[in-house]
């Protein structure tokens, strides 16, 4: 009797199953819009959080294309993916120099402009932008400036410009970044040259500007900038706008400096790799990101500048009068964008700030 | 044979993951750029040995402060009941639970400016900072690396079988060796560092980026470091100790 039951059992459940997959199948068929595969910075995108937006739910909603979501740390991490796994991804992000890059290696796709007609709310400054001078494989996503943090009760006089870094009577409390290219950029800088592109020379030069400095740092540092501010340890730091904006919601004694002689300004694109393999889907994607409300939700979730023209209609003041997020287009003009170097340089730069950290 | 048979995943597992690895490493440093034979990576890895010696102070006062630490430790608790003996073994052992940058963390709270030793000194009117030094970096070092002396020398001490720890040994110690002195230390000193105390595991970590033989050739000095020693104790150690 047991047994004629479980055959039973076992019967009903595999016809269930079937059944299930069957209906499955049905589903599916009829609004079957594919999917698209998006690979992008980790916390690069509001995705619910803070009381916000989901933007992948919402353009899931919108257009019934299915998006798988992945992310990646640095733009030498994404470049691996592309080159040496065999998956495919449809919509990456990378920053202006890796642009330069893939397309010089063949690695993005051209997109077809008619399917993301929300280009057009781009700000003309975001377009045709060095690494993709015709504007053919790219859309901007986000943009910001490098920028100085610092502790108003521990600073004498308010900096003005990135030598405030090489200020003595700060020695022991500054902090600089622990990247080659942005340590030496502000390096450059102050050495007169513009760090858009450079020579072996240069780097010498800002090499040295850098030795200068390290006996009045603190320490080289990345994340651990936030622990350090906000926690009120050192006077000062370099670092980017959006997330000096953060440690000043953190601590009240924090400010910011936008350095008179300019900074760098950074970007990263919204782009097609030639894996792709439903770039109409990943059209449609980059168009969604640039819809005016949720590029303007973007904006709210990273504080990073926003190049849609539209998009501060959907924002608060606080937000889009911020200098620091929105920096006027005077202070624009004096901001260099960093352009693809030539890999000896590079190593070469590379080598030279272990260097300076080793002697 | 029976035995043999059994241990061919493990062997196929040190083949892929250990052997293979640490030839590949042999090969990329003598090469250049373009894949052709070189001593140049060793030239430029040697151009770091001032990082190489300070690492290995740093080393030798860790190991000389732990072992004047944790004998006496140790030999306490051969003295004592068994009961006592195993609370504190497991006060020893509790905190290698957690995640290790935690306990890093924690440090770097403990000594920072307006942290707890900070308040207790100021009251004797002492003010700073303590973290930012090779104090620091000794000081987490030393608290990390305690119970892996203490508890070796405790086992020599009460004789307890060794089988056990060779066992564990032959199970994971190669990778937990790896940990513990390549990513270990390079964290203690980003954390608890200043600018002068970048150790040798910072400069393969930056090198690498852009220049994997570089990275390889100081890789292989490493190693070839941690095998004079292991021969040494080899010569020298009775062979209780190195157990």
């Amino acid at each position: 009797m047991k047994r004629i039951l479980s055959i039973l059992l076992a019967a009903v459940l595999v016809s269930t199953a079937l059944c299930l997959a069957g209906c499955q199948g049905g589903t599916t068929e009829n609004k079957d819009k594919g999917e698209v595969n998006v690979f992008n910075w980790g916390e690069y995108m509001a995705l619910g959080d803070d009381g916000l937006m989901n933007v992948l739910e919402e353009f899931e909603k919108e257009t019934g294309i299915k998006v798988n979501y992945t992310t990646y740390e640095t733009n030498e991490e994404l470049y691996n993916m592309l080159k040496q796994s065999n998956v495919s991804y449809d919509v990456i992000v990378p920053s202006e120099y890796m642009i330069s890059k893939l397309i010089k290696e063949n690695m993005l796709l051209e997109l077809n402009y008619n399917n993301i007609p929300n280009f057009q709310y781009i700000n003309d400054r975001f377009k045709k932008l060095p690494c993709d001078p015709e504007s053919k494989y790219t859309v901007c996503y986000q943009w910001g400036v490098t920028a100085m943090v610092y502790d108003k009760t521990k600073v004498k006089n308010t900096p003005t410009d990135w030598d405030a870094l090489w200020d003595k009577d700060l020695s022991g409390q500054i902090l600089m970044f622990n990247n080659s290219r942005d340590a030496m950029a502000i390096a450059m800088q102050q050495c007169g040259i513009t760090p858009s592109t450079f020579t072996k020379e240069d780097v010498d030069k800002a090499a040295e500007k850098l030795q200068e400095q390290k006996p009045l740092l603190k320490k080289y540092v990345m994340d651990q900038v936030f622990n350090e501010m906000e926690g009120g340890q050192s006077a000062i730091a370099p670092y980017y706008a959006g997330d000096i904006e953060m440690m000043m919601e953190e601590n009240e004694d924090l400010d910011y400096c936008l350095p008179a002689s300019g900074s760098n300004l950074f970007y990263d694109a919204l782009c097609i790799p030639s894996c792709s393999k439903n770039k109409e889907n990943a059209e449609a994607f980059i168009n969604f990101m640039q819809k005016p409300e949720i590029a303007a939700e973007n904006c709210k979730y990273l504080r990073y500048g926003t190049p849609n023209t539209k998009a501060p209609d959907f924002l608060d003041d606080e937000i889009k009068n911020n200098e620091l997020t929105f920096p006027s287009e005077e202070y624009l003009k004096k901001c260099y964008i960093f352009e693809d170097i030539p890999d000896d340089v590079y190593a070469y730069m590379q080598e030279k700030f272990v260097d300076i950290q080793a002697n | 044979m029976k035995s043999r048979k059994l241990s061919i995943p493990y062997i196929i597992w040190m083949l892929v993951f250990t052997m293979i690895p640490i030839v590949m490493i042999g090969v990329t440093a003598f090469r250049d750029k373009n894949g052709g034979f070189s001593l140049e990576p060793f030239q430029k890895a040697f151009g770091y040995s001032n990082v190489f010696l300070k690492s290995l102070l740093i080393a030798f006062l860790s190991t000389l402060i732990c072992l004047v630490l944790a004998y006496p430790l140790a030999y306490l608790l051969t003295k004592m009941r068994h009961s006592t003996q195993q609370t504190v073994q497991m006060i020893l052992m509790i905190p290698m639970w957690m995640n290790f940058l935690l306990r890093i963390y924690a440090w770097v709270i403990l000594l920072q400016k307006n942290g707890p030793l900070d308040t207790a000194l100021s009251i004797l009117g002492i003010h700073g900072s303590y973290i930012g030094n090779t104090a620091a970096v000794i000081v987490g070092m030393v608290y990390e690396y305690l119970p892996f002396m203490v508890l070796p020398i405790f086992t020599v001490m009460s004789k307890i079988d060794h089988n056990l720890i060779e066992a564990a040994q032959d199970l994971g110690s190669n990778s937990a060796a790896v940990f513990r002195k390549v990513i270990f230390p390079l964290s203690v000193s980003q954390y608890l560092g200043g600018t002068d105390d970048i150790m040798i595991g910072d400069v393969i970590d930056k090198i690498f980026w852009t220049d994997q033989n570089v990275g390889s050739a100081i890789s292989l000095v490493l190693m070839i470091f941690i095998f004079v020693f292991l021969v040494l104790m080899n010569l020298f150690g009775d062979e209780e100790a190195i157990a």
